[in-house]
């Protein structure tokens, strides 16, 4: 992969992450982790987000990009190391921002948009085959087959970044710490489980 | 970078900046967006943050703070600029006590607005600074900066950001707060009250204190020259600096962040650095006109090569300058859109069918319920501005008075508040025969749920007096006022039947109640899809809940996003969606 190479941060290069979805779903807070583990480890990051009209149940995208000096907090088209989609057909329709030789990550959730719900369209079929022949690399999860998202839907974030978090170069200790400084404290545990499992998912599929 | 350096919002790093520097009061409406300042601010010891009913009010309570000599800062999305413009283009006359600070958040893109006009031409309308930040450290810098001009040069001073300042994240170290005495109001008429007389004398002022703020900006540390490539001289500010950088790093740039008045000296060394100018800006040519108009001698493109719609980025700027075409990645043209949609459990979904189902004109207005005009809902037929709903149908009705028959005009809450009440009196002082429903879910939902006036608590938590709105509304001289529930179609046909067919002179009002589905903590178990009795009729999937779908031509409920609000229970003739309690096969009584 591109640029992912942590001596590499500090040569100018820079790590971009997309993190796609259905407003509701959690990507800011995903976004909100990656950034602040960015901090922690001496780089400059920008991230921009999807708030309002959208978080009503539309499309939404958050971009983080870190490295050595960052100017846009927006991704250009065809430049993002990593696509994580925590629904499928938003893998799909964010595809375009992502480099050719990244890597996709892949809730299998399918969320319903509604031109599907009323009948207008069909809900598109062979997307993995499509991402598969355009992207260097996919890594497919139903998250929510998987504990403790199974429980808690709502653990889905955390699970998604845990399989994130093991393609990208720093160390789990640190992600976990840093989950420590950014989610609320009741919840703290249940997430760095689920952080855990999805860490381990991503482990069996190296 | 050191250790203290914290990652946050443009919108946190502006209440960080108004906290910083002493700012003791806050005023705003929320609107997408620029509501996350106040919600900051408000967060902050020694702050007094209040949500307004609108912009005017905000501005308004913001220059007798200012008056008192606190420093104040007011946010406000583009358009709710318009509505504080009042207030503000006299403003700039009178001038400040302690500095003030309007911050409006615009919406190039419109991610979240009915329009992307380009607030930048307002400082300029109203002879005022303007500070542009291109990032979150920025931002903060220049709200400190902007307090400090404020006091300086006796002016209002406006800061800009947009979208993707005031909801990106980027890095700076917080600073201390300084704690400033308040001088308290002084009276001075010849400088607050603006009767003609005064203001004669005060408008020079203002010319002169221009003239006085473009030698400001000539110096200023919010402007610098980038030393690059004597080929390319590139003039940005904003956002669009951020894109211009990461585009072109070998070029020469003139980075503005005090963007109004311009430093024409510094723009003309600029000139005779560089062998062309590119202007790179947002929306309108507001830097590119004035460049031009200063004939620098050198030549100077803009909007020649970028749109005057929506944002920038940095690819469009790698190909339009540099012509690199990026190629990426192409997929299915085929890709359903996801449009937002009213949540599964909105109160507002139940009253769109209904007024689609009367067949109703129907002018509607700002806020979640305007998605009401999306399919298969469909239902809205204009949408203005904050409470042009009631205007709208009031003009109607008095250019054709039988379109108060078949015309329903729909608002919110908050947006009632906001700016509905003045055309309902126009309504009921007219005799206007039209029917106004209020959609109260007691919350400002679509910019994440705010109290309002209505709903008995302010932004600082503290306890308040909840507007009645029947009572409003009566008192106004509405002699027809009722309520009704969200989620009771029935009611919901009766209460507009009875208001349009109404033979009475003046307007009718409609009180639609539930609460936003957002302030609930828990639901009802939801129904169940009887699959002998469903006929898979489709009657259902017109509410547009994206907890229903038709698979395999049977209606299917998603019980992990359903409400069990109860509206496909009461719209299926086939009493084929059953409450949970009851098995298929038992009677609905």
């Amino acid at each position: 992969m591109k640029q992912m190479n942590k001596k590499e941060h500090s040569n100018g290069h820079k790590t971009d992450i997309l993190i796609a979805g259905v407003g509701g779903q959690g990507t800011i807070l995903t976004g909100r982790v990656i950034a602040a583990l960015a901090i922690n480890e001496g780089l400059d990051v920008k991230t921009a987000e999807t708030h309002g009209m959208a978080q009503r149940g539309g499309s939404v995208i958050t971009h983080a990009r870190l490295g050595e000096k960052v100017y846009s907090p927006l991704i250009p088209q065809g430049d993002g190391d990593i696509l994580l989609s925590f629904e499928k057909v938003e893998a799909l329709r964010w595809l375009p921002f992502l480099n050719p030789s990244g890597t996709v990550i892949v809730n299998t959730q399918q969320l319903e948009p509604m031109p599907v719900l009323t009948g207008t369209m069909e809900y598109p079929t062979g997307i993995r085959k499509e991402i598969e022949s355009k992207a260097a690399r996919l890594i497919e999860v139903d998250a929510l087959s998987h504990e403790p998202v199974k429980q808690n839907s709502r653990m889905v974030n955390t699970f998604l970044l845990g399989i994130l978090a093991r393609i990208m170069p720093f160390e789990k200790e640190k992600w976990l710490r840093v989950m420590e400084q950014t989610i609320k404290a009741r919840l703290v545990d249940i997430n760095k489980q689920s952080f855990e499992a999805g860490w381990e998912f991503a482990r069996g599929k190296e | 970078m050191s250790d203290q350096r914290v990652i946050m919002t443009g919108n946190e790093a502006i209440a960080l900046g108004a906290y910083e520097g002493g700012v003791t009061v806050g005023t705003a409406y929320p609107g997408t967006p620029s509501t996350e300042i106040l919600e900051n601010l408000g967060q902050y010891p020694g702050v007094d943050c209040n949500w307004s009913p609108n912009e005017k009010t905000a501005l308004e309570a913001a220059i007798g703070a200012s008056m008192e000599g606190a420093r104040v800062i007011a946010a406000m999305k583009h358009v709710g600029v318009n509505v504080a413009a009042d207030p503000l283009l006299t403003l700039s006359y009178t001038g400040v006590g302690g500095g003030l600070v309007l911050v409006t958040a615009d919406d190039p893109g419109m991610h979240s607005s009915q329009n992307e006009q380009d607030n930048r031409h307002y400082a300029r309308l109203a002879k005022l600074p303007l500070l542009e930040p291109s990032d979150s450290e920025e931002a903060r810098d220049h709200v400190l900066a902007a307090l400090e001009l404020s006091e300086r040069f006796d002016t209002p001073v406006m800061l800009r950001t947009t979208t993707r300042i005031s909801h990106s994240r980027s890095t700076l170290v917080p600073g201390e707060r300084r704690e400033l005495p308040i001088a308290g109001f002084e009276k001075n008429p010849a400088k607050y009250v603006m009767l003609p007389g005064f203001a004669r004398q005060r408008h020079p002022l203002v010319e002169d204190r221009l003239l006085a703020l473009q030698k400001e900006a000539e110096n200023s540390s919010l402007n610098r020259i980038e030393p690059g490539s004597k080929d390319l001289g590139i003039v940005t500010s904003g956002v669009a600096y951020q894109y211009a950088r990461e585009a072109l790093p070998d070029a020469t740039f003139l980075k503005l962040g005090f963007s109004y008045p311009l430093p024409k000296a510094l723009i003309r060394e600029f000139a005779s650095k560089v062998k062309e100018i590119v202007v790179i800006e947002e929306l309108d040519p507001f830097l590119e006109e004035q460049l031009q108009a200063m004939h620098l001698g050198v030549p100077i493109r803009g909007k020649e090569l970028f749109p005057l719609l929506g944002e920038l980025g940095t690819e469009i700027i790698r190909e339009k300058i540099l012509n690199q075409k990026t190629e990426p990645i192409k997929v299915r043209e085929e890709i359903p859109a996801r449009p937002p949609v009213m949540c599964p459990g909105c109160s507002h979904r139940g009253v769109f069918y209904m007024l689609k189902k009367l067949k109703l004109n129907v002018t509607g207005d700002i806020g979640c319920y305007t998605l009401g005009a999306l399919p298969p809902l469909q239902a809205i037929d204009s949408c203005i501005c904050m409470g042009a709903s009631i205007g709208v149908a009031l003009g109607m009705a008095r250019a054709n008075p039988d379109s108060a028959r078949n015309t329903a005009a729909v608002i919110g809450d908050s947006t009632f508040l906001h700016s509905g009440i003045t055309p309902l009196l126009d309504a009921v002082y007219n005799n206007a025969p039209i029917t106004v429903l209020i959609l109260d879910n007691s919350t400002t939902a679509m910019t994440g749920h705010q109290c309002h006036p209505g709903t008995g608590s302010t932004l600082q938590g503290e306890p308040s007096s909840a507007v009645d709105l029947e009572n409003l509304c009566r008192s106004l001289g509405v002699k027809k006022v009722t309520a009704t529930d969200a989620f009771d179609l029935d009611e919901l046909r009766d209460a507009i039947k009875s208001g349009v067919e109404s033979d009475s002179e003046g307007p009718s009002v409609i009180i639609v109640r539930r609460p936003c589905v957002f302030l609930l903590s828990s639901f009802g178990k939801p129904p169940a899809v009887d699959q002998e009795l469903c006929t898979g009729c489709g009657t259902c999937m017109k509410l547009g809940c994206p907890a229903l779908n038709l698979k395999d031509e049977k209606a299917a409920i998603n019980s992990t996003i359903c409400t069990a609000c109860g509206l496909c229970e009461q719209l299926c003739r086939f009493d084929a969606i059953k409450p949970a309690a009851r098995k298929a096969g038992e009677t609905n009584e």
